[in-house]
């Protein structure tokens, strides 16, 4: 009834080329965002800062970055966790040299040298392909947590190899360290998420984007139609990292406030970001939101149900959601691909043709 | 994104719905799971079950009962933050959450709600330093203390010189691993051994080179910091490699039952530190009386007695003990998390309190104060007798070198404080 194209005239091409060319998604869009910058901050406490709407808008941001790589240029990476440490350390050590500058800068300039460190590691993939591809990456990823184990110049040589985030300030209110306000924790990572994720709507619908989808679709027909491997693959590469970079400056800076390198960007937070992109969706950027949104919730509401309401021994439930999460990934591989993010498209084509399907 | 919100509101109106008691509130952040639930394990059964004791036997503690919220980390820092800020609105008074990586973790967050933290015998060892950590407590001992006295005791092994020996640490790549080795560097130089150092990756099934390593170099003495699944498979590759066991001495986390039975007969006199003493203490058959046999028991109750489970109980002792000083100072049973601070600045554990409590003789005397929250620092040396399948001490409680331990502890608190910004003084 509300949701489809009839009656909504479009007279000019800026009109026609919108990101939401349906009314009622572009009112979805400025509803979701009104509440998500006045509403939630006014009602925000540290649990649902903490235990939700912090990693999400974080993890949203690295899926985002690794969908851009995987999902839209075909390019299967396992090095996001080391990613997310060149971030976090660039962050770190640009945070205790340079005090005086402003931290959002240092995020930025974090994600700046996670693109090209990825860029570096990206250059093989104009060789291999594939599975090699993604041994190629896991290298990075063991390499990378080794060398911020190994060398304590980037630890500024703390006793404990751990790295801590001195308390740094926006426009007078803090954003890292312990006095934190839940609100100010969540407004700036709210901020770089909304940003990361029109830049990254933006390049995905234009020429760079579509260069990516060409190669990932097939790769010696793009070379034949004028699409340039190397600058396809390095810009995937590199924009990738930046936004991998800055949600691991974020992950560090505001949200854990100390890391340990080989336990908060292991493998594991590798396959965590991939299943996001699995389970959200492939080659989508809603995709990357439901993902990150899906695996965040899920532990906590397991927890909630499991232990606090129906009183559950708490290392059933921990078990519980390793066998859930595992066979949720199979069927997502087996019956629906393109993820939660092909499931919300097939409910809109839906409600289009509603109430009279064909 | 709308989906979420909807499942978050939900998620909201139960936690809200949750009722507010007024009892104790201890929460407990343990691990059951992954490569080191087996020591998260029996030190959760005991640190509950020592809870349920008072509740059965007492009433709680000064009349009021004690209510345990358990929440699983998998010994993970994220899940860790998880748990702290889920539980702390419930009243927490006192965390212990038996993971280095969450210490860190939890203690700008704790002294910011102004909740205490107790590590006992983990976490960052400078919190010795009252004065500067006012909220975190770290008695009856630190790992410092535990590299001091495994020194020690190889001093007097040695007729009082280490002099050209050498000493390899097989240590856990984490803060946690990494926390003794400037104190063992600053002993080396002491004492004139050489120190080599071997890294073993999260979570440590892998030992390969670090063993063969071992193997080339014949080191006189190995030390250990380990924690976990990394223990067992240490043990099994030192005896592949036919290193002399009694030779090898782990730390406290690396001397419990199950580090040793994987490798049976070929474990036998192996050696650890501990910091609490493991007999059959009167207190275990009251467990088993009134907790295990009422069917109260954490856990499988598979686990009363074990190394692990009397270091929980004892923590949980420690606890115990501290809200109970601050009921006493404030004269008030439902007590705070400020007043139990001050009930663990001022605590006092004596060998004729220890025989009350029905454990005489598990731990150090020792007496916190604002400046010194560090306790003691004694630990003991036990060894494995494969055969019988127990630890039997081989000494009474060490003292550690605390001439070397004070000035590195007030040279880390220090930086710590000018990195926050913290003058440093007492509450």
């Amino acid at each position: 009834m509300l949701y489809r194209e009839a009656g909504d005239f479009k007279t000019s091409y800026h009109a026609d080329n919108q990101t939401f060319p349906i009314k009622f998604d572009r009112v979805g869009f400025w509803v979701t965002m009104a509440i998500a910058f006045l509403v939630i901050p006014f009602m925000i406490n540290d649990y649902w800062a903490n235990a939700i709407f912090v990693p999400f808008l974080i993890y949203a941001v690295a899926a985002i970055g690794l969908n851009i790589l995987t999902g839209y240029c075909g390019q299967v990476s396992l090095g996001t966790g080391g990613f997310m440490a060149v971030g976090a350390y660039a962050c770190y050590k640009l945070m205790t040299a340079f005090p005086d500058v402003s931290i959002v800068i240092h995020i930025v300039l974090a994600g700046g040298i996670t693109a090209a460190v990825g860029a570096a590691f990206g250059l093989p993939s104009l060789r291999i392909k594939g599975f090699y591809l993604a041994v190629a990456t896991l290298a990075a990823q063991f390499f990378l947590v080794w060398l911020f184990n190994k060398v304590s110049w980037f630890y500024n040589y703390s006793a404990s190899g751990q790295i801590n985030a001195p308390e740094r300030f926006v426009a007078g209110v803090a954003v890292t360290g312990p006095n934190t306000a839940p609100w100010a924790q969540y407004m700036i990572c709210l901020v770089f998420l909304t940003a990361c994720a029109l830049l990254a709507r933006n390049l995905t619908r234009g020429t760079i984007g579509r260069s990516w989808m060409a190669i990932r679709d097939m790769d010696i027909a793009a070379e034949i139609i004028g699409v340039n491997p190397l600058k396809a693959k390095l810009t995937a590469f590199a924009v990738s990292s930046f936004f991998i970079g800055i949600s691991g400056a974020l992950f560090f800076a505001v949200y854990l406030g100390a890391v340990e390198v080989g336990e908060a960007f292991g493998i594991q937070k590798s396959f965590l970001v991939l299943f996001m992109i699995i389970i959200g969706g492939l080659g989508s950027i809603f995709g990357s939101f439901a993902g990150a949104a899906f695996l965040v919730l899920l532990p906590v509401a397991l927890k909630v149900i499991g232990v606090d309401l129906l009183g559950w021994p708490t290392d059933l439930v921990a078990h519980l959601q390793l066998v859930i999460i595992g066979g949720l990934i199979m069927f997502f591989l087996i019956k629906e691909p393109h993820g939660l993010a092909q499931l919300w498209r097939l409910a809109k084509e839906k409600l289009r043709l509603w109430p009279f399907p064909y | 994104m709308k989906m979420k919100r909807l499942a978050a509101m939900a998620m909201g109106a139960m936690v809200a719905a949750a009722p507010a008691m007024a009892d104790l509130v201890i929460p407990d952040l343990s691990y059951r799971t992954g490569p080191y639930a087996a020591g998260g394990t029996p030190f959760s059964d005991g640190y509950q079950d020592y809870f349920a004791l008072l509740n059965a036997r007492d009433g709680g503690i000064g009349g009021e009962a004690v209510r345990i919220v358990e929440c699983e980390t998998g010994y993970n820092t994220e899940k860790g933050v998880e748990c702290y800020e889920s539980t702390k609105g419930e009243g927490a008074l006192i965390y212990q959450p038996l993971s280095t990586g969450i210490t860190y973790q939890i203690i700008p967050k704790a002294t910011a709600d102004q909740i205490p933290i107790h590590t006992m015998g983990y976490g960052r060892t400078s919190a010795a330093n009252g004065e500067v950590f006012n909220w975190v407590f770290n008695y009856p001992a630190n790992y410092w203390d535990a590299a001091s006295v495994a020194v020690n005791y190889l001093l007097d092994e040695n007729g009082g010189s280490l002099d050209g020996k050498t000493i390899a640490l097989v240590y856990h790549n984490s803060a946690y691993g990494k926390e003794p080795i400037r104190t063992l560097e600053a002993l080396s130089e002491m004492h004139g051994f050489e120190l080599s150092q071997l890294a073993v990756d999260h979570p440590g099934q892998e030992q390969k080179s670090q063993w063969l390593q071992i193997r080339r170099e014949r080191p006189d003495y190995v030390l250990m910091w380990g924690w976990g699944v990394m223990n067992q498979v240490a043990v099994q590759e030192a005896a592949n490699i036919g290193f002399p066991m009694e030779n090898f001495i782990g730390n406290w986390w690396a001397g419990a039952e199950h580090d040793v039975t994987p490798a049976g007969d070929a474990a036998n006199g192996y050696k650890s530190l501990n910091m609490n003493r493991v007999v059959d203490y009167p207190v275990l058959a009251e467990i088993q009386s009134m907790v295990h046999d009422a069917g109260n028991a954490a856990g499988d109750g598979s686990n009363l007695g074990s190394v692990l489970y009397v270091r929980g109980m004892y923590a949980a002792m420690l606890a115990a003990e501290a809200i109970a000083k601050a009921q006493e100072i404030h004269g008030e049973a439902d007590v705070t998390p400020a007043m139990v601070r001050d009930g663990m600045a001022a605590l006092e554990i004596t060998e004729a309190r220890m025989g009350e409590l029905g454990m005489a003789g598990i731990g150090p005397e020792f007496s916190v104060s604002c400046q010194n929250h560090g306790g003691s620092g004694q630990g003991l040396v036990q060894q494995w007798n494969a055969s019988a399948g127990v630890w039997e001490p081989l000494t009474d409680f060490i003292a550690p070198d605390k001439s070397v331990i004070e000035p590195l502890i007030a040279e880390d608190s220090a930086a710590f404080a000018s990195e926050n910004n913290i003058t440093p003084g007492c509450l």
